[in-house]
């Protein structure tokens, strides 16, 4: 029963490799088997924000062409052991990608996870379709901005055009997730608010991630946010949006950043 | 600027939230799967003009997407000088 998951967003820089990792460490901390690939073919950086970088000898263009047997390209994450990583190429373009070989790919991680996320490149090209056409689940990242949003709309109107499931007259699942989100802008009126931007998407919430400087330190460690510190608030914030992929009900609150000075002192130091 | 926004109490999110609502009712319209509205909105433009000298900005077709159905808005908005001769308002039917 593995659910193959994209993280898409159109716009670049509103945090799909992010969430990807941080999702994924999220799912497999919770003790599911999961595999994270990157679809970025060209700009890879999802082995750069997992900390694996140095151990890329494989990636999905050598398995989705049959060149190596995908237990030779996945990275077993050295944190947590039920984690996985499929790298993207960095020198081979996007066309290098046939739609034939990500199909069999993805066949092949559903037989192995739980959970197959796909983090896909900016843009609505070839790219970005090709990491939706096999999912079951989409989860738009967007930023409370105009163009973010204005972006993920159109995402959005692809994913119930151009997948798999579309295509197969099936509706598509589209779960928000608000990254980069600032209460206290937003209560002042100066930065769209969560009912804002999900009135104008009118797709339902996954999770609200606030703005947090730990998110930038976590990426400079080469870790997820949840495995850098676990107690943080985006880091709490992704475990809650996990919990309700697996079909737990959490409630819907906003972790604040605010931490007392014990729990800085100690989250920091187990980092 | 703090003092300014003090005193008038403008808040930016209101506007962007605005600006966004009537840009994707657009685009929705022009960029959506399946290009009826637009295929729409090109037949209407045709039938008006066929009876009068009309700029085509003044007609406004929208979908707004509901639970069971999505309704399909045209607006039309017609000088007085030609509404005397020529047509009414038309608004709101619903296509499945």
């Amino acid at each position: 029963m593995a659910e193959v998951l994209v993280v898409t967003s159109g716009k670049g820089g509103v945090g799909k490799t992010t969430s990807t990792a941080a999702l994924g460490a999220a799912l497999a901390q919770a003790g599911q088997n999961v595999v994270v690939v990157d679809f970025d073919v060209g700009l890879r950086n999802l082995d750069l924000v997992m900390g694996a970088e140095r151990r890329v000898v494989y990636d999905l263009i050598n398995v989705a062409n049959g060149d190596v047997k995908l237990q030779q390209a996945l990275i077993r994450d050295k944190r947590i052991d039920t984690l996985y990583l499929l790298a993207a190429s960095q020198t081979r373009d996007k066309d290098a990608l046939s739609e034939e070989g990500v199909r069999r790919c993805i066949n092949e991680l559903r037989a192995r996870f739980d959970w197959v996320i796909c983090d896909s490149p900016a843009g609505i090209e070839r790219g970005a379709q090709l990491a939706m056409r096999f999912a079951d689940l989409a989860v738009v990242v967007s930023n409370p901005e105009v163009s973010s949003v204005r972006d993920s709309d159109r995402i959005i109107g692809l994913l119930d055009s151009k997948t798999m499931k579309a295509a197969s007259g099936e509706r598509m699942e589209k779960l928000l997730l608000l990254t980069r989100y600032d209460k206290i802008r937003a209560g002042r009126g100066d930065m769209l608010s969560i009912d804002d931007v999900l009135e104008i998407l009118s797709i339902p919430l996954l999770g609200i991630i606030p703005e947090s400087e730990e998110v930038l330190r976590a990426s400079n460690l080469g870790a997820p946010v949840t495995i850098a510190n676990a107690q943080s608030a985006p880091a709490r914030a992704y475990m809650d949006a996990a919990k309700r992929l697996q079909g737990e009900s959490v409630p819907m609150t906003i972790p604040s950043g605010r931490q007392t000075l014990l729990t800085r002192l100690f989250g920091r130091r187990a980092a | 600027m703090k003092l300014f926004r003090l005193l008038t109490g403008r808040r930016s999110a209101p506007l962007a939230r605005e600006r966004l609502q009537i840009l994707l009712t657009h685009e929705r319209a022009t960029t959506g799967p399946s290009g009826l509205i637009a295929a729409l909105r090109e037949d209407i433009l045709r039938v008006i003009a066929k009876h009068v000298d009309f700029p085509p900005e003044k007609v406004e077709i929208k979908v707004r997407n509901g639970e069971e159905v999505a309704v399909l808005e045209i607006d039309i908005e017609i000088p007085q000088a030609l509404a005397r001769t020529a047509m009414t308002r038309q608004r709101g039917f619903a296509v499945a």
